[in-house]
């Protein structure tokens, strides 16, 4: 087979000691409409703490749709209608009495293009603190320096934390607003193409960050780039047409994808 | 061939034109004739503001500058002991300004804020024309308003206020001033990018915390800026003051009384029968002059703030 280039990762998982992972998303009979355009088909996807997901696929298939319905931002397009259930930790994210707000506070995003406020750089990080009614000045200034810490953009910025955000580079910009939702602790990252809009050596920060980052977060991430996804992720979900063709170990469908429609993708064999 | 032909054509035809020095004689007119249009403005700008100069210090030959900005009394009717003093009418500006300004700005920004954040775009759509439709009332229309429904309005609730007094014409000056503050404010909001609110939002933001943390702080430069220039529209504002807010000048600071402002004193005597070349007439343009100051001041402080709170997105 011609999927060698891929066998950069190892099957980590079996390798260490086995270690109980709980489920923290469960995707059951999922689908999702905008208008009439039926844009995910029937999902049952279930993904494990303290891993890294990557979702795959052509554009158009519906990965950003699928991760905006994990924190439920989809719910600001208008016309938008879903069926079944998506629980995370065993709620179901689209009931009542699971406000988005709170959702949104324990799943963190980070967008394609990166979305500073206009405000300063410490500004940014403390904002999530801040709207959370957390005022103890103590505790905000050692959480923007941890955050800005883990998302490895800290030695660059330690001299202006109070400049404007705007002043720094893409990849910078990039990496803040991982920070800023880093500073909420989240227990789960959701990130739609962190990478696209950055050039090849911020993008290696981003992914070595991500690698840091699984030790503590779970992390699904929408990428393009194939090797990407075989660097950095555990599992790897393969969408096509709004539904999932496969999901396994990310080594799996890089090696010996069950489905000739994963295969022809990642071999770039495919439309 | 023939499609060698159209083509030789079309060479024959550019060739003419290259001969011909390439571009039309129009070409170079058409600056020249901009600059003249841009120039005619320019100077009536100048012959406006130099007519306002001259003939004021016509006036401070005849009326020293600090009876002018010292003295309490504005009697220039008063045959025995004429005073100048600018005071009770900077005094009437004054308040006619601040009441307008309090019901024009957090009605202005309330509407701003619900019209770019919350409202349906069918809202919008009807909000936005009608907005545009009080905004072009002429002013003399406001005027009677506040005189023939306001101020009656406002004497059942407050018997004390009379039928002259600076809260209604100041109410009323504030309403012609909110779809100034409306539109100009949620252009500023407008232009905040979603990409920036999604960013809040995808922190737990409420849609409050995210519109009033973020989105308004934003654009904070375009509200100011609105807010300042819908200010100095009430400064200028003449017809609605005339009308509802009598003409008293005095320096008292109660709101309840007959009053006047700068511009209404001005359509005062414009209208009455000073004879040209009197002290009276010359007055109107020491007071329009210093009315000039005033707005060019607001004008120039609603640049120097969206300069300085500038936000590149
Ligand atoms: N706001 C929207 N309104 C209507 N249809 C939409 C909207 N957003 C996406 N779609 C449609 O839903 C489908 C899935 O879109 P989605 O953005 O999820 O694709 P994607 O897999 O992220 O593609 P890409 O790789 O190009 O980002 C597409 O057919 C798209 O046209
Ligand atoms: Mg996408």
């Amino acid at each position: 087979m011609a999927l060698v280039a891929f066998k950069t990762k190892e099957k980590k998982i079996n390798e260490q000691a086995p270690v109980e992972r709980q489920t923290v998303y469960s995707t059951k009979k999922c689908n999702l409409w905008y208008g009439n355009h039926h844009a995910l088909k029937n999902i049952n996807l279930d993904m494990k703490e303290r891993e890294v997901t990557a979702i795959i696929g052509p554009s158009g298939c519906g990965k950003s749709t699928y991760i905006k319905t994990l924190n439920r931002m989809v719910d600001l397009v208008p016309n938008v209608k879903t069926s079944g259930a998506i629980e995370y930790r065993g709620r179901n994210i689209f009931s009542k009495d699971f406000h988005v707000e709170e959702l949104r506070t324990r799943v963190g995003m980070v967008f394609q293009k990166p979305n500073p406020f206009p405000k300063s750089i410490f500004e940014n990080i403390a904002f999530g603190l801040r709207i959370h009614g957390i005022k103890n000045k103590k505790l905000i200034h050692e959480t923007v320096e941890k955050s800005l810490r883990q998302a490895a953009i800290w030695d660059e910025v330690k001299d202006r934390l109070h400049d404007s955000a705007y002043g720094l580079s893409g990849g910078q910009q990039q990496r803040l607003c991982i920070a800023r939702s880093l500073a909420l602790e989240p227990d789960v990252l959701l990130m739609d193409e962190p990478t696209s809009a950055l050039d090849p050596v911020s993008t290696l920060k981003v992914e070595e960050l991500i690698q840091d980052l699984k030790e503590k977060y779970s992390i699904i991430i929408v990428t393009h780039n194939m090797q990407q996804a075989s660097r950095i992720s555990d599992k790897t979900a393969f969408f096509l047409n709004g539904e999932v063709v496969e999901y396994d170990d990310t080594y799996t469908i890089f090696n010996n994808p069950r489905d000739h429609r994963t295969e022809d993708y990642i071999t770039g064999r495919f439309g | 061939m023939k499609t060698n032909d159209g083509q030789n054509q079309v060479q024959s035809l550019l060739e003419k034109k290259y001969q011909n020095g390439f571009l039309s004689r129009g070409e170079k007119v058409i600056p020249v004739l901009l600059f003249l249009m841009a120039a005619v403005s320019v100077v009536t700008t100048i012959g406006i503001v130099l007519t306002l100069i001259v003939e004021t210090f016509t006036f401070f030959k005849q009326i020293s500058i600090a009876e002018f900005l010292t003295k309490k009394d504005w009697y220039p009717f008063s045959k025995t002991d004429a005073s100048y003093g600018v005071l009770p009418l900077l005094v009437g500006t004054l308040k006619i300004t601040l009441i307008a300004s309090i019901t024009a700005v957090p009605i202005g920004l309330a509407v701003a804020i619900y019209l770019s954040e919350y409202a349906s775009e069918r809202v919008r759509k009807l909000m936005k024309p009608i907005l545009e439709v009080l905004a072009g009332v002429p002013t003399i229309v406001y005027g009677f308003f506040a005189l023939t429904f306001v101020t009656p309005l406002l004497r059942a609730i407050f018997p004390s206020l009379e039928m002259f007094n600076a809260v209604s014409p100041g109410i009323v000056v504030g309403m012609m001033i909110i779809p100034m503050i409306v539109s100009l404010s949620e252009d500023a909001l407008s232009s905040v990018p979603d990409s920036v609110r999604q960013g809040a939002l995808a922190l737990g933001a409420t849609k409050w915390e995210m519109t009033w943390r973020v989105a308004f702080p934003a654009a904070l430069s375009g509200i100011m800026a609105s807010i300042v220039l819908a200010i100095s529209r009430a400064i200028g504002e003449t017809m609605i003051v005339s009308i509802a807010g009598g003409s008293t000048p005095t320096a008292s600071l109660d709101l309840t009384t007959s009053l006047q402002t700068m511009t209404s004193y001005i359509v005062q005597v414009s209208t009455g029968d000073a004879g040209f070349g009197t002290t009276i007439y010359y007055s109107i343009y020491a007071v329009g002059f210093t009315l000039f100051l005033f707005t060019l001041a607001m004008n120039m402080l609603a640049q120097r703030i969206s300069r300085r709170f500038r936000e590149e997105y």
